[in-house]
């Protein structure tokens, strides 16, 4: 009879499983790929002449000297640091090590940067720095806020599809609210409740009873849809005045922050939504990781059955979960109509939902890293801003669908290994 | 503190898990609840425990009557569960899992992470075992996972401790262990209930043994009777404990593994660089403590594994690279481990699942048409030829008991012509009556000229089919041996340690 090729001579069989480490080659692909197209854009297309950063405003008590670079320069310098960073990607795969997020984001930057340096050379008009960065932040706010609702959603086991529809009838609500009220922060506190809502029904479908999580946030996406553009042209449209023209929240000045050059009129020179914003994120990040609440999220979206062993309340849980993720997503929604305009408009939040959902992915179920997803997205929307301002060589239509490819990059080719909530997704049926 | 059962019933349809079962449980006592699979002893747990509502009787805890609407007040009232799926968040440490649900916090609402490190260093200490509080659970083998399942329980103070099949996951090592961890909760008074089918373990720590049968409690036991009595009351008729065979008679069919590795999507070698040969006539038993790769060893030999590198060659063919269809034209059965979500599509009938992967051609189906006469002969016989119990061809599957639902999946991959045979863990959650027939069938297969590859944790089945047993240990093979081997050598191996140690 033949016996085990392989029976060990006398050694015992080690404590511990082999690992063969695997690396996914794809993050370091597509940023070599994207860097080639950049480069292949600037060899094919080149467009001689400077570009004028001007670094300052009127009445900056420190103003930097304004800066004229050559755009085809700062674009190349641009797609040499992308290259390098595509490098660095490579050498992680051969050392069999995962990329870091800094990697991706650091490259995204760079090489909207060294796009926008290539589309404004030579242009009359020149770059105000502070305001792409400032306007960046700002349109970042909804996808921030939403990101932030998906992580707590998320983590609690919870897919909320609905986010769009959470901004949306959050925007709606505020514009009314404010309007009727004349006061924004009525309206805010509207758009908190919308989003709360919203929730509460995508909770009554989905924890207890369990319908499939994303039909229901689908239906909830095409259900506020269709109310809201009902009533904008049968109630809005005609009562213009009185219902739908609202007194915004004025940005506020922080004294001395907002006298940093640069980055201080970006960021300090900004409306209660966007400083709320900064304050938001930090403290969702403690609830998640530092306290009971957060601990006992976490442990009703990994494995809901042992948390409701140890007498922790599943449903109740996931409720109390989505209703704060609903508020939060809610001041997102906020934005639109008490800060970045005074009036609702139909399918005004255009998908910034579906990107906050990405940028969840994207930050890995993390509200730091999912924040700066969110920021990195909210640069690639301003893009559209800051081209016609200096008259872009691009269609419009394509600058408009740029954030929406960069999402999509993003989330398909950037992302590294990251692992979702194990119970994500999954309604609670006790046996 | 006297934990008392009072007439409990617990009915899932019609179906009567729990038919009137009292049960007293003292303190210092270990009590065995002895019974088969699908006996109703972990219902009969869940509902002590509140994760179901009694539809009769009452739970009392030093005589006063308790109502508990969920786990939360079976514990409050001080009672404590290690279950058998171990109730543990993967990717939360030690501490954390142990806090989880009586969490305490310091001012600003933050978790006071240092109370409950120190509180498991402090159980830990008292049981004479270390276990580090900042570990993450998944990073932890099973064996210590399942001491802070019971570090879990102690930490609310669990004067009633239930454990429910707690061995199934362990080596007998591990198990010895645990039995010294028991004796010792008993002697600070804990009452422990000790859920089980395994007699040896029985026998080895309890005072008080109730046998649970059909639902139904049966009888009590007294822990100096003979395996065979307790097998006797647990089934309810005289059991045949051994299989009959003759010795093998080697045929010319040849399975060769060589060199075989799978890997998990993360990189886990799972199998590793495992090589054998079974020869026809003959039942190779790989044995060891469930998730040491033999899953994934029986999966890499039917081709449902993905990553695997290395040579499967069935007389001579290459069976790596190879889809499913493939191997199985190629003539391998393959009795999946867990039945209802591999082996058998549960609302689908009787007659149906026998004839699920014949669907490609005759006799079953005809330009594209199911021959239904055809298939309701080809059922008729198997159900005849394999006894089992239904109460007609068209019956749904997921309606039979578990052991005539694996009577239908062994119908079904024995019924063609084999060239091997793969089953794993063939008689898992079946009744002894089925066992002692599904046995028959293996050897039968076996005297039939085919290599037959069985995959079991249980060592008695290992014992008793295996004509040599190859055990698994982290992925790799730590011996392959006779089937005389003894026990305790065995024991050691499925701890990793190689035969010519165990043996010294």
């Amino acid at each position: 009879m033949t016996t085990a090729t392989a029976t060990p001579s006398s050694a015992s069989v080690s404590e511990d499983l082999r690992h063969v480490t695997v690396v996914s080659r794809k993050s370091a692909l597509v940023l070599t790929v994207v860097t080639a197209l950049m480069a292949l854009l600037l060899l094919l297309s080149p467009r001689e002449g400077d570009v004028q950063y001007r670094m300052g405003a009127e009445g900056d008590a420190l103003r930097l000297p304004d800066v004229a670079l050559p755009g085809m320069t700062v674009a190349w310098v641009c797609v040499a640091i992308a290259a390098v960073l595509a490098a660095v990607a490579w050498l992680q795969v051969r050392a069999e090590r995962t990329l870091s997020f800094a990697v991706p984001m650091v490259f995204a930057v760079v090489l909207l940067v060294a796009f926008l340096s290539w589309a404004g050379a030579g242009s009359p008009q020149d770059f105000p720095v502070s305001r792409i960065i400032g306007g960046a932040v700002l349109l970042s706010v909804p996808i921030l806020f939403g990101a932030l609702g998906g992580v707590i959603g998320e983590r609690a086991g919870v897919v909320n599809i609905a986010i769009e529809g959470q901004l949306l009838l959050g925007a709606f609500a505020a514009a009314i609210t404010a309007s009727l009220t004349d006061s924004p922060i009525a309206g805010l506190l509207a758009a908190v409740t919308a989003g709360m809502l919203v929730a509460l029904v995508l909770g009554l479908f989905t924890i207890t009873y369990k319908v499939d999580q994303v039909i229901v946030g689908v239906v909830l996406n095409v259900l506020v849809i269709g109310l809201t553009s009902f009533f904008y042209s049968e109630v809005l449209v005609p009562n213009a005045e009185r219902l739908n023209e609202t007194d915004r929240f004025a940005p506020v000045a922080i004294p001395l922050l907002s006298e940093i050059p640069v980055l201080g009129p970006a960021l300090f020179r900004q409306s209660v939504l966007v400083y709320l914003a900064y304050v938001t994120v930090p403290a969702v990040w403690f609830a998640l990781y530092r306290t009971r609440w957060g601990l006992r999220l976490r442990a009703v979206g990994e494995h809901p059955k042992a948390a409701d062993t140890v007498g922790i309340k599943v449903l109740r849980t996931r409720y109390r979960a989505l209703l704060i993720a609903g508020g939060i997503v809610g001041v997102g929604g906020a934005f639109y109509t008490v800060v970045s305009v005074s009036s609702f408009g139909k399918e005004m939040t255009a998908g910034a939902g579906f990107i906050a959902l990405a940028a969840v992915i994207f930050g890995k179920w993390d509200p730091l890293r999912a924040a700066l997803a969110a920021l990195l997205f909210g640069f690639a929307s301003n893009l559209d801003d800051m081209l016609s301002l200096v008259g872009a060589p691009v269609p419009s239509q394509f600058m408009l669908m740029l954030p929406y490819v960069v999402t999509l990059f993003a989330v398909a080719g950037l992302v590294g290994k990251s692992r979702a909530p194990a119970a994500d997704g999954v309604p609670y049926i006790k046996e | 503190m006297t934990l008392e059962l009072r007439g409990i019933t617990k009915r899932f349809g019609t179906l009567v898990a729990n038919d009137h079962i009292s049960l007293t449980i003292e303190p210092g006592q270990i009590h065995c609840l002895l019974g088969e699979n699908g006996a109703g002893k972990s219902t009969l747990m869940n509902v002590l425990y509140g994760l179901y509502t009694a539809d009769e009787g009452e739970v009392l805890l030093d005589g006063v009557p308790q109502r508990f609407r969920g786990p939360g007040d079976a514990m409050a009232a001080g009672i404590g569960m290690v279950h058998q799926h171990f109730m543990l968040i993967p990717v939360f440490t030690v501490a954390e899992n142990v806090m989880l649900g009586h969490e305490q916090t310091l001012s600003g609402g933050r978790l006071d992470l240092d109370a409950a490190r120190e509180r498991v260093r402090e159980i830990a200490a008292r049981f004479g075992f270390h276990v580090d509080p900042d570990a993450l659970v998944e990073d932890l083998p099973v064996g210590v996972q399942q001491r802070v399942e019971i570090i879990k329980a102690l930490s609310r103070d669990a004067k009633v401790l239930v454990f429910d099949e707690p061995t199934a996951v362990l080596t007998p090592q591990e198990t010895d262990e645990l039995m010294g961890i028991m004796q010792q909760l008993k002697a600070s008074g804990a009452a422990i209930v000790f859920i089980t089918h395994k007699l040896r373990e029985v026998r080895a720590v309890a005072d008080r043994i109730t046998v649970v049968r059909r639902g139904r409690v049966v009888g009590e036991a007294d822990p100096d009777s003979t395996d065979a009595e307790l097998a006797a009351l647990m089934v309810g008729r005289a059991v045949e404990l051994t299989v009959q065979k003759e010795p093998p008679r080697i045929a010319d069919a040849l399975l060769e593994v060589s060199g075989l590795e799978v890997r998990d999507a993360k990189g886990a070698v799972l199998v590793d660089d495992v090589s054998f040969t079974v020869r026809g006539g003959e039942v190779l038993v790989v044995a060891g403590v469930q998730g040491n790769g033999q899953t994934e060893l029986t999966e890499a030999l039917v081709g449902l594994q993905h990553t695997v590198s290395g040579s499967i060659r069935l007389d001579g063919t290459e069976l790596v690279g190879r889809s499913v269809r493939q191997v199985l034209d190629a003539g391998v059965g393959f009795v999946p481990e867990d039945r209802s979500t591999d082996g058998l599509v549960g609302a689908f009938s009787v007659a149906e699942n026998l004839m699920l992967d014949r669907t490609d051609g005759p006799p079953f189906v005809r330009r594209g048409v199911l021959q239904l006469d055809e298939l309701e002969r080809f059922a008729a016989a198997a159900i005849e030829e394999f006894d089992i119990r239904t109460q007609g061809t068209t019956e749904p599957v997921g309606r039979l008991s578990g052991g005539n639902q694996q009577k239908v999946v062994v119908a079904r991959e024995l019924s063609k012509d084999l060239r091997l045979l793969v089953a794993a863990q063939p008689t898992r959650g079946v009744d002894v009556g089925s066992i002692e027939f599904i046995h028959k069938r293996i050897i039968a297969t076996r005297d039939a000229g085919v290599p037959v590859v069985v995959v079991s944790t249980e060592l008695d089945e290992a014992v008793a089919l295996g004509d040599r047993i190859l055990v698994m240990y982290r992925g790799r093979i730590v011996g392959v041996v006779p089937a005389d081997t003894p026990r305790d050598v065995l024991g050691l191996m499925m701890a990793g340690i190689s035969p010519e140690e165990s043996a010294a």
